[in-house]
């Protein structure tokens, strides 16, 4: 059996006092790719910011275990260091810092040794080209003025940097059109080689181009259906109520 | 992180001093006997006695500013102050001249290697006086004068007789009457007519002594269809007591001149820095001033442009920094005194730890100045939740020609920033620098690059250990 990456057990997570998520369970192992998919407010967000520390998630039941370790003892950074990633549905805008600067420190962080100029220039461009990115992008400011798409091809660009062993998508094909989608999955296939692959989304369409292994269906916090790709093409044509015992 | 960079943590980098030798050192005090005995020392001519002895008399009649900081500048006790200091006994030519304690600060603070690397010229004031002072020969056969002040008053006396105060009058300000009455050292840089200075020329400022007034004086004229950059960088020991240091910087840029004068102000935060900074344009000149305010206990400092020929731009960018117990009091005047001229005004600040930052800004254009433009942003940045930030911006517009854009903004640093930069394996204190550097990054990409990188630097360092 391929490594344990991720575990979370029996989660309860709220915001500003609200229980978002009631007893989550999951596990997630190298080399998978599991999807997530639910309505808006179902908590899917949420699962992906508390598992990379959100300072405004507050786990108030339950536990997350990254390569076996609790969670809660990791900061975001060490967390960050550890192999995890969070490609963010809003990424923040930095005014002032350049693409390239912050490519560089971050990439200098997460592997706690500053990259060699030359290797990582070409490291740098060469995944540039395979996400159809303009050099141009190095010198804008990060996520500054930049369109839906950029934003998200930029996400993608730091993942294929980082090479995480944990992959949160956050609604990572919201806002692409069909190619820019195209060259996102291709990125997100890459890296789910070796990786664990968490991918948050409304759409079937990018589960057409990156392949899960499992689906889960969370209605109102809470993961109530598991099973294979055929689940999402299930719930494109259904929707939810059927699974929604509450409604 | 780098052993140089744990060092420093906590702490201002500039803090060391040497032993204070002198050799001539007044008594603490001011009078007129002393602004007299600082012009006999120096031979001055009578005119320039004159001058100091009106000035001095001025100082003891104006009040203290009733704006600003009123508490700090009342604080000031001009009786503790030392008002002349001469540390060596002449202005050397090589660095291996120079004292050695004084050439080993000036080593710390890297002035003898980034002379070597990319400045064309260099004046270095310890306390008083120039200790050292350079200009490149290539420099020098185009006709290009950079001295300190002193030497330029032996060799040029009618040029400087002819401009000196006509910019900032004793009468200015109260500080102005005490730079006038007191004033020792600073620059004096001409650029001929059509002179294009490549490399910037650089004056670094530093005090030693406790209790020390530093007083210097610049003049610079650059004449028609000249450029010049000009640097200046100051630092000081960390004491428990107070120092002062009240420059006058008087600009003349003639038709089609251009002048640019960068600072990076760094002094420790037991010194009192009330400078007056003032530029003439001519006809389509330019004037650009670069001004970054890190250090010092109290700043009140506001860069003054007088567009006073048709077609003339002014440019001023400036950052402050205000950490704790610190109040950077700074900002911009334009005089829009002719027609078709142009402003463009950056201000940027960042209070963090009780740290106060004000910006205070004159934009004017009289009734006549047709045709005028002026863009201002000002954008302040509070880290937290008991640091300060106050506008003071006044507007006289004499005419309904001008076209004017004001934009402020005052924020926090986000935490959904924090958390994504945090998520990229940056530490929150590394997050936090980065946010800094990017809020003053219009600043920085206008320095010379060896002087951005410092600053960046600088920053990350004042970052540590901001949060929690």
């Amino acid at each position: 059996m391929a490594e344990e990456i991720l575990r979370i057990e029996n989660l309860h997570v709220s915001v500003e006092g609200t229980l978002i998520l009631k007893g989550v369970n999951l596990t997630i192992h190298r080399g998978e790719i599991h999807a997530i998919m639910g309505r808006n407010g179902a908590g899917k967000s949420t699962l992906a910011n508390v598992v990379m520390g959100h300072p405004a998630y507050v786990i108030t039941e339950g536990s997350i275990f990254y390569k076996g370790q609790p969670l809660e003892e990791l900061a975001v950074f060490e967390r960050a260091r550890a192999g995890m990633f969070l490609s963010f549905q809003y990424p923040a805008v930095i005014p002032g810092v350049q693409v390239g600067t912050f490519l560089k420190k971050s990439v200098t962080s997460v592997r706690d040794e500053a990259p060699k100029g030359r290797a990582f220039r070409k490291e740098l461009t060469s995944a540039m080209e395979q996400l159809s990115m303009d050099k141009s992008f190095l010198s804008r400011y990060v996520n500054d003025g930049f369109s839906g798409g950029e934003k998200k091809r930029l996400e993608i660009l730091q993942m294929l940097l980082l090479k995480p062993h944990l992959a949160l998508l956050d609604e990572t094909d919201s806002g692409l059109d069909i190619d820019a989608l195209r060259i996102v999955a291709k990125g997100i296939n890459e890296v789910a080689v070796d990786s664990a692959c968490l991918i948050i989304t409304h759409y079937q369409r990018l589960l057409d181009l990156v392949k899960p292994d499992y689906v889960h269906a969370m209605i109102n916090g809470t993961i109530v259906q598991t099973g294979g790709p055929e689940l999402a093409l299930e719930l494109e044509d259904r929707g939810y109520d059927w699974l929604d015992v509450t409604a | 992180m780098t052993d140089e960079a744990q060092d420093v943590i906590g702490d201002y980098r500039y803090g060391f001093h040497d032993p204070e030798n002198s050799t001539i050192r007044f008594d603490q005090g001011l009078s007129e006997q002393v602004v007299r005995d600082i012009s006999e020392l120096k031979n001055e001519p009578e005119w320039m006695t004159d001058i100091r002895v009106k000035a001095y008399r001025h100082f003891v009649e104006r009040v203290m500013p009733e704006w600003g900081n009123c508490d700090l500048l009342n604080k000031i006790d001009f009786e503790s102050i030392t008002y002349f200091l001469r540390s060596s006994n002449k202005t050397e030519t090589s660095w291996d001249d120079v004292p050695d304690d004084i050439k080993n600060t000036f080593n710390r603070l890297g002035i003898p290697e980034a002379e070597q690397k990319w400045l064309g010229g260099v004046t270095a004031q310890y306390e008083s006086e120039a200790v050292y002072h350079s200009i490149r020969e290539d420099l020098e056969e185009q006709g290009v004068i950079f001295l300190d002040m002193d030497t330029g008053m032996k060799q040029f006396p009618e040029i400087i007789k002819k401009y000196f105060g006509t910019v900032i009058p004793y009468s200015d300000n109260k500080f102005s009457a005490l730079n006038t009455a007191v004033w020792s050292g600073g620059s004096f840089l001409y650029i001929p007519k059509g002179i294009s200075v490549e490399m910037p020329v650089q004056a670094y400022f530093r005090i030693n002594a406790k209790n020390m007034g530093q007083f210097e004086r610049t003049l610079i004229i650059a004449d028609e269809g000249s450029s010049v950059h000009y640097v200046e960088g100051c630092t000081a020991p960390s004491y428990s007591t107070d120092s002062l240091h009240s420059a006058v910087v008087e600009l003349i840029a003639m038709e089609g001149a251009k002048i640019r004068y960068s600072t990076v102000q760094n002094w420790s935060s037991n010194v009192y820095n009330l400078v007056t900074k003032r530029a003439v344009a001519h006809k389509n000149a330019t004037i650009e001033w670069v001004d970054g305010n890190i250090g010092s206990k109290l700043t009140m400092k506001y860069p003054s442009v007088l567009l006073k020929g048709e077609g003339a731009h002014a440019e001023v960018i400036s950052v402050a920094y205000a950490g704790e117990g610190q109040h950077q009091d700074t900002g911009a005047k334009v005089h829009h005194l002719a027609s078709n001229t142009t402003s463009n005004i950056i201000s940027k600040s960042i209070s963090k730890k009780g740290g106060r930052s004000s910006y205070r800004g004159l934009l004017q254009v009289t009734p006549k100045s047709t045709g005028c433009r002026s863009k201002i942003v000002c954008d302040a940045l509070i880290l937290d939740d008991y640091s300060r930030s106050d506008t003071y911006p006044t507007m006289e517009i004499g005419n309904s020609t001008a076209d004017l854009e004001h934009e402020a903004s005052v924020s926090k640093v986000s935490s959904d920033q924090l958390f994504y930069l945090m998520s990229r394996g940056f530490t929150e204190d590394a997050a936090m620098g980065l946010i800094v550097n990017g809020f003053f990054e219009p600043f920085t990409r206008e320095l010379p690059m060896e002087y951005a990188l410092e600053l960046n630097k600088l920053l990350e360092l004042e970052m540590e250990g901001s949060i929690g």
